[in-house]
């Protein structure tokens, strides 16, 4: 006879491990953190099927404050290290997290790859336009003229545009998510998740610490004002031309997920060295 | 005529000159008649117009490196052959033919004083519709050697089937003329003939049996960036993963693939990657964090000649010092070398048996030469290492991930075991994985990741040990096979042994005391510029005062008969 598992309904708190959240006081993170347990428990996902993944920086501090399972691994590299989880484990929910430094600078390179791959996983970004963790330097998102003592007077560069490389790179579900919004950050993570292929969050999460403008953002943000599209050049011209504040899912794509076959063809491991005889 | 027991052969031209592929010929045609071979390739880094040659070297029994001299050297052409240098060496018994339209004859010729025959090589392969001046070569070898024409024709036709009935027709009709050719020339010896054996023998190249290794040993998934000399690894397992089961994604770069073979492994599946040396300084940073996360992974590095780009073609044994110390912090993992093309497979399975019984990682450091080469051997047993990794147990409660235990190691939790969830980190972590910077569980995990190294017994296989007496030869990875030569040759004249670690990693310092014992010479020979292999000898094990050292750079090789004369003029 068959049984149907069933599982019991599952609350935020479930998904909060037993390690208390440390953040500066008023960081956008704690938010997220938040979210992050609200998607999981809406999503009902078992905890022990879940993994989030992380390099390093401030928000890379959030798997081990999950009660799943958790990577913190090295500096930007969180994306391959998802990436070689979830090929040989597509049972897994893979959800990585990230911040500007980690996912736009130092880990760019893998983030362009994640997306034209576009394996079934989800990437948040908690984008604060700086360094946070190594004390304010400017980061890719930072705007030209924040004055730093590493860059006196500004960068003079412009900042990098991480919603439309995701576009032009591929990834097939594009959203920016607010962090004193962590409802609705929390339905935008679930809608990333369930989407398949590879999903990019970008999360305004104000660092207080270091960029107390940043406070302002909770005035600035406004709902999308039309329906995502699944039009990657419609998608791009609105994201290039909006004020940046603009909150919502704003691109669903339908490009088939990256998922090679783990199996084989039942091909025993003697049969390779038929090859190699004389 | 002398019977020899072993024959050598060069085979010269200008990239896309073919001469790789008769080398391969050749030498399946005469390890298919019973003889054992090998065959090197040494080439410039141009896919195509620069300089290549072929070296076969085909002998009665099992055979592991190139000679000091060629018996025989053919130039399809001359144009980039000085650009070989004192790689490919002729003496004064060695026939050389030589088209004369082929060029200048290069120095290493005509200082040797060898006798050269000319043989108008191209002007034959004109003469055949669509004939190639590479199976002219392949049959004037073949005359010299005496491999019997049905069994090339057959080869020739089974190799060139995707290429059609025409292009075989002008192969046959080019060894035909080659065969002509060279009939009336005297190589003045000839092989031996083979011994006769039931065993099953492989024709296999080191990267090849890398990649077999790494399956029996129970990989089911890589992640590597195209590098040479490694891509041939990739190459082999990429299809073999689809028969047998397992992935290989081809990585952005290095970076992403050593992050993707410790995803792969955090979630349960033994993984491994390959590279060479510029591929494996970008990936020791997340070296580090395997172990320190105890993520088991295997790293092979097809070593080449470095710094930098160096020369991505010729062999090298200089990374030594960056797999035994370019970690930061003090981080104990696993490094081990194969010894030759067959040896490739059973150190890439017992490295793969290692690091997933000792969850730290493992560098495999082959080369080039022996990553490249291709050689008959005999058919290598399935040996019954496979990776065993102690995992955590169903119904867990109060999960340790980082216990500290009587051996080191700790049972680790696969995602999917209900109350195993841990986070696993590259900061210090307490036994849970929690991070902290405390004194105490810094020195507690320091401890453990250095206990299960150093507790394990690693057998007999850490080393190869052969033959008695008071001096010693020192050597490791793909110069094991010319020390051994040397060694057999001088044998009957001093009791010399030969001591190659194939663990570099952990250090064995009671095993290395054993195998010296009675030792009152020293010599160590090794392929790096500045001694890497005799600095890491002195840094970890005692040996007695009367050492020397025969290094030099790559390419070019150091060959049996230098050992020899380094060991018998020390005597005198």
């Amino acid at each position: 006879m068959a049984t149907v598992e069933t599982q019991p309904a599952r609350k935020p708190a479930d998904y909060k491990s037993d390690i208390n959240a440390i953040w500066c006081p008023g960081c956008g993170d704690y938010h997220v953190l938040m979210s992050f347990t609200r998607a999981f428990a809406e999503l009902g996902l078992a905890p022990e099927k879940t993994v989030v993944v992380s390099g390093i920086g401030c928000s890379s501090r959030i798997p081990a404050y999950t009660n799943c399972y958790g990577f913190h691994g090295v500096h930007g590299r969180s994306l391959a290290l998802a990436a070689g989880l979830k090929v040989t484990r597509p049972d897994l929910t893979v959800v990585v997290a990230s911040g500007d430094g980690d996912g736009y600078s130092i880990g760019g390179n893998h983030f362009l790859h994640a997306c034209r791959r576009n394996i079934n996983m989800t990437y948040v970004v908690m984008d604060n336009r700086v360094y946070g963790m190594t004390k304010g330097q400017p980061s890719p998102t930072t705007e030209p003229d924040f004055d730093t003592a590493l860059s006196p007077g500004g960068t003079g560069l412009s900042p990098f545009h991480p919603l439309v490389i995701a576009l032009a790179s591929g990834a097939n579900f594009v959203a920016r998510a607010f962090s004193g919004a962590p409802n609705e950050t929390a339905n935008i993570l679930v809608e990333a998740i369930r989407h398949p292929g590879f999903s990019f969050v970008e999360v305004l999460s104000p660092c207080v610490t270091f960029r107390p403008d940043e406070r302002e953002w909770k005035s600035l943000v406004h709902a999308a004002p039309v329906a995502a599209t699944n039009d990657p050049a419609k998608a791009a011209r609105r994201i290039m031309t909006d004020d940046g504040f603009n909150i919502g899912i704003l691109y669903r794509g339908e490009r088939r997920p990256y998922q090679p076959r783990m199996e084989g063809q039942n091909i025993d491991v003697a049969e390779l060295e038929k090859d190699f005889e004389l | 005529m002398s019977k020899s027991e072993n024959i050598s052969i060069a085979i010269v031209g200008s990239g896309g000159a073919g001469a790789l592929t008769t080398g391969n010929f050749l030498l399946e045609a005469a390890c298919s008649a019973g003889w054992y071979g090998l065959m090197t390739r040494t080439v410039g880094p141009q896919i195509r117009g620069g300089e290549a040659a072929a070296l076969v070297r085909l002998a009665t029994h099992p055979i592991e490196c190139m000679p000091e001299r060629y018996d025989l050297m053919i130039g399809i052409d001359w144009l980039n052959a000085n650009r070989f240098g004192a790689e490919i060496d002729v003496g004064p018994h060695s026939l050389v033919i030589s088209d004369p339209h082929g060029g200048e004859l290069p120095a290493i010729v005509s200082r040797a004083g060898a006798r050269v025959v000319e043989v108008p090589i191209k002007e034959l392969a004109k003469a055949i519709p669509e004939g190639r001046a590479n199976m002219i070569v392949l049959g004037m070898a073949a005359a010299l050697l005496g491999l019997d024409e049905e069994a090339l024709s057959a080869l020739l036709a089974k190799r060139l089937a995707e290429k059609g009935e025409a292009a075989i027709e002008a192969s046959r009709a080019g060894l035909k003329a080659g065969l002509a050719a060279a009939a009336d020339l005297d190589l003045g010896k000839r092989l031996s003939p083979p011994h006769a054996s039931a065993a099953k023998r492989w024709l296999v190249s080191g990267n090849e049996m890398t990649g077999l290794g790494a399956i029996r040993g129970g990989v089911r998934f890589a992640a590597a960036y195209p590098i040479t000399p490694a891509s041939e690894i990739l190459e082999w397992l990429a299809p073999s993963f689809t028969k047998v089961g397992g992935v290989l994604l081809q990585a952005e770069d290095e970076l992403a693939a050593i992050n993707m073979i410790i995803g792969a492994s955090f979630g349960g599946t033994p993984a491994l990657t390959a590279t060479s040396g510029p591929g494996l300084s970008l990936m020791i940073e997340a070296l580090g964090l395997a172990t320190a996360a105890e993520i088991p992974v295997v790293v092979v590095d097809v070593m080449r000649a470095g710094p930098s780009t160096g020369i991505p073609t010729k062999s090298e044994q200089a990374d030594l010092n960056i797999a035994v110390y370019g970690f930061h912090g003090d981080a104990p993992h696993l490094v081990l070398a194969p010894q030759s093309v067959a040896d490739c497979l059973f150190t890439t399975q017992w490295a793969v048996h290692l690091t997933e019984t000792l969850q730290a990682p493992a560098i495999v450091l082959s080369d080039q030469f022996i990553g490249q080469t291709v050689a008959a051997i005999d058919r290598a047993a399935d040996i019954a290492f496979v990776g065993q990794r102690t995992k955590a147990a169903e119904n867990v409660s109060a999960y340790k991930r980082y216990a500290v235990t009587g051996s080191g190691v700790s049972p680790m939790a696969i995602p999917g075991l209900r109350g195993g969830q841990y986070t696993a980190d590259g900061l210090t972590h307490n036994e849970r994985g929690t991070p902290t910077s405390s004194e105490g569980d810094h020195r507690a995990q320091l401890d453990k990741r250095r206990t299960k190294l150093d507790q394990f017994t690693y057998g007999d296989h850490w080393a190869t040990l052969e033959g008695e007496g008071e001096f010693a030869v020192i050597t490791w990875g793909s110069l094991t096979g010319a020390a051994r030569e040397a060694v057999e040759r001088v044998r009957d004249r001093v009791g010399v042994r030969l001591v190659a670690p194939r663990l570099l990693l952990p250090i064995q310092p009671e095993r290395f005391a054993a195998a010296l014992d009675g030792v009152k010479h020293i010599l160590v020979v090794e392929q790096s510029h500045g001694a890497q292999f005799h600095r890491y000898l002195r840094a970890h094990y005692d040996m007695p005062s009367d050492v020397r050292v025969l290094h030099r750079p790559g390419p070019l090789p150091i060959r049996p008969g230098e050992i020899e004369q380094a060991i018998m003029e020390w005597r005198v």
